[in-house]
């Protein structure tokens, strides 16, 4: 083997700290490996020069600051994906003084070349087989101690999952990064690959004689399950039939838990707020209760529903369901130009757009990408899911909302169709790649995954539109309480309705309903806000004065207009972040305004004439 | 003969990966995946109307493979 081209930095001194970096193939489990291994405290982390953020946490062992970086899932250290040039960068422009890499125990056979390319890079090293439990009821049978000895550093057998070999891996590492006082960048990694290809008799060698693979005929509960979920006929019925219950799920437990949130907000500033707040003047008060206060109370209220969906998400993410759905809707996606991944992303979607846009990072392909990218906002997020469940309660008894609901849905998925196929005729959008799409087996998810997935997830939502909400309810604040001593269509806000309204009264919009709208963008949840604001009644007075002055068409207009226009400033904000494009970034902002106003106008327009 | 004129459950040898429009890339991705020449690989299902088909390789790794990219994998049987 040729001389590595390793770069030393010198991290003896006090002043530097160490750093581990976790590497490793897709679906090997390497996050929960890295959640055990910092005890769950990672934090998301810009890296200059690399086009995404990554996990990172800070641990003390035996009173040494330590720094664990979570690199992406990748397949190939010299591929061509996206997180695969961060790894690549990372590794070129960072010093690493150890790489843990996380390979699947069931798919040593194969993932022995990544092992095999951390070799050639001369790195300090240890290797976890992850999933050994699963290897074991597989069948397939393996010596790591001596794998390690061939490979040149440890080899240790675990279940992240379940615990199992995690303390002495542990051990190990804290020993491994001890005893390394030099870190290590490698400048052009390409070359140092390239140089050292991984052939496939070299992995034939490393694996002979301690590896051994069950039958390749072997019949497993994977494929059991496999011959009815993707059975040619049920298939697809049973995919739609899982989110039918995704469904059912939000509307009778994600929903209603949204009341006790609210009865508790109510009661702080009962009780709390308003006789805290009583010294102050008006003005002031006016705008902390019901402009700053008003906008984090409904942030809050939708918490657990939002919770709800990332939970649904994660068991069907962590299951292996969600790649068979992938598998099952491609013979549809293909022919609009994305793959069975830009149908899962649109899933993840419906969750919240912003984490669904970042889910586009595994699209290698910059144009497919960026297609996906443009779709996704059309996923009915949950926030706007508020919105028109807010809006149908006034205009449509119940079982009729659900209907009109489901319809949303319908019109979301058609949307996104065609706009996908519309755009992938243009060459921005054509690049192809390979469809490849890994089916891992069927595993219960870890709950303690999911929850610590979910925990995260909340975290990050609630921070990140916090601000969002205390600015867009101030602003609506502002533009309902000013000029002082106006009320309704006089205040600012109804001036910019009426401005607006040439354009919006075709689609049987009020200006009220448009100022809504304008600070939907900030973000779509604000609407129900806005209302209580505009009209300066509680929720359920709104309800009844919408349930008096609008007709089913307006509403229902109102809500294909808020399904479908700009996307909310967070999601903007990501898609402009991933795409570093401002042209496209105007286009993710002007095409889906021209298409939400063309649906509308012709829904009223259309049912408008029929009833005439 | 390539991965497509495999019947369903029918079990056969990599032979080699075709440099197709996608270039080294695909041949890259396929390779991470365990399709080497040599390896096993078997069809266990094909989608309807021209959907992907659920391969398995070696015993333990299944993936969807689109059929524009199948075409590129040259394979031959056992016997």
């Amino acid at each position: 083997m040729a001389h590595c081209q390793r770069g030393k930095v010198n991290s003896a001194r006090a002043d530097v700290q160490k750093r581990i970096a976790l590497i490793g193939q897709p679906n090997t489990g390497k996050s929960t490996f890295f959640n055990r291994l910092t005890k769950a405290n990672a934090a998301i982390a810009n890296w200059p020069g690399l086009t995404v953020d990554l996990f990172q946490a800070t641990v003390t062992w035996e009173g040494e600051t330590v720094e664990v970086v979570d690199l992406p899932g990748i397949y190939d250290l010299n591929g061509f994906s996206e997180d695969e040039r961060v790894v690549q960068r990372f590794l070129e422009n960072y010093a690493v003084n150890l790489l843990v890499v996380v390979v699947n125990a069931a798919q040593i056979d194969r993932q022995i070349r990544l092992l095999l390319q951390v070799q050639s890079l001369g790195l300090p090293a240890v290797a976890v087989l992850n999933l050994a439990d699963e290897a074991k009821r597989y069948g397939v049978q393996f010596d790591a101690l001596a794998l390690g000895e061939r490979l040149g550093f440890p080899v240790y057998p675990i279940s992240a999952k379940y615990g199992t070999g995690c303390e002495r891996a542990l051990t190990a590492i804290q020993r491994q990064i001890k005893a390394q006082s030099e870190a290590y960048q490698i400048p052009e990694l390409g070359n140092v690959l390239a140089a050292n290809p991984v052939s496939q008799a070299k992995m034939e060698a490393v694996i002979a004689g301690i590896v051994h693979m069950p039958s390749v005929t072997a019949r497993t509960l994977t494929n059991v399950i496999d011959g009815v979920m993707l059975h040619p006929i049920l298939g697809i019925p049973l995919f739609f039939a899982s989110m039918f219950v995704v469904f059912w799920l939000i509307w009778n437990v994600g929903l209603p838990s949204a009341d006790p949130v609210d009865a508790v907000t109510g009661w702080i500033q009962s009780t709390l707020l308003e006789p805290l707040l009583a010294p102050l003047p008006n003005l002031l008060q006016d705008l902390l209760l019901h402009g700053i206060w008003a906008g984090f109370a409904a942030l809050l209220s939708f918490v657990p529903l939002v919770a709800l969906f990332f939970i649904v998400m994660g068991i069907l993410e962590g299951s292996g369901y969600l790649s068979r759905a992938a598998y099952l809707m491609d013979t549809l996606m293909g022919r609009v130009g994305l793959d069975g991944r830009g149908f899962v992303l649109q899933m993840l979607g419906f969750g919240c757009n912003v984490p669904a846009i970042m889910g586009t990072r595994v699209i290698r392909s910059r144009g497919m990408r960026l297609l996906a990218m443009l779709v996704i906002p059309f996923s009915l997020c949950s926030a706007r899911l508020q919105v028109f469940v807010f809006i149908l309660a006034a205009v449509l008894p119940n079982s009729q909302g659900a209907i009109a609901l489901f319809s949303l849905y319908v019109m979301s998925f058609v949307t996104a169709f065609l706009v996908a196929a519309l755009f992938s005729r243009f060459k921005a959008f054509q690049v192809r790649e390979p469809f490849v799409l890994e089916l891992p087996p069927y595993r219960f998810p870890s709950l303690h995954q999911v929850f610590l997935r979910v925990w995260g997830e909340m975290k990050e939502f609630v921070t990140r539109l916090s601000i969002f909400m205390v600015i867009g309810t101030s602003l609506i604040w502002f533009l309902t309480s000013f000029p002082q001593g106006t009320t309704g269509l006089e205040t600012y806000a109804g001036q910019l309705g009426k401005i607006f309204q040439p354009l919006m009264n075709p689609l049987g919009i009020n200006p009220f309903l448009t100022v809504t709208l304008i600070v939907g963008f900030v973000a779509k949840e604000v609407q129900i806000a806005a209302l209580t604001v505009i009209y300066g009644l509680s929720n359920e007075a709104v309800t009844e004065e919408l349930r008096r002055t609008m007709t089913f068409a307006q509403g229902f207009s109102f809500c294909l207009f808020s399904l479908l226009y700009v996307p909310c400033l967070t999601t903007l904000g990501t898609i402009w972040g991933e795409s570093k494009s401002w042209r496209y970034t105007l286009l993710a902002v002007l095409a889906p305004l021209v298409i939400a106003w063309a649906v509308s106008f012709s829904f009223y327009q259309g049912v408008t004439l029929l009833w005439h | 003969m390539t991965l497509l004129d495999l019947s369903v459950g029918q079990v056969a040898l990599v032979d080699s990966v075709f440099l197709s429009h996608h270039g080294q890339g695909l041949v890259n991705r396929l390779e991470a995946m365990g399709i080497i020449p040599g390896k096993p690989i078997q069809v266990l299902r094909k989608a309807a109307l021209g959907g992907p088909l659920h391969l398995r390789i070696g015993s333990t790794t299944e993936v969807a493979m689109r059929r524009s990219e199948a075409q590129w994998v040259s394979v031959k049987l056992e016997h």
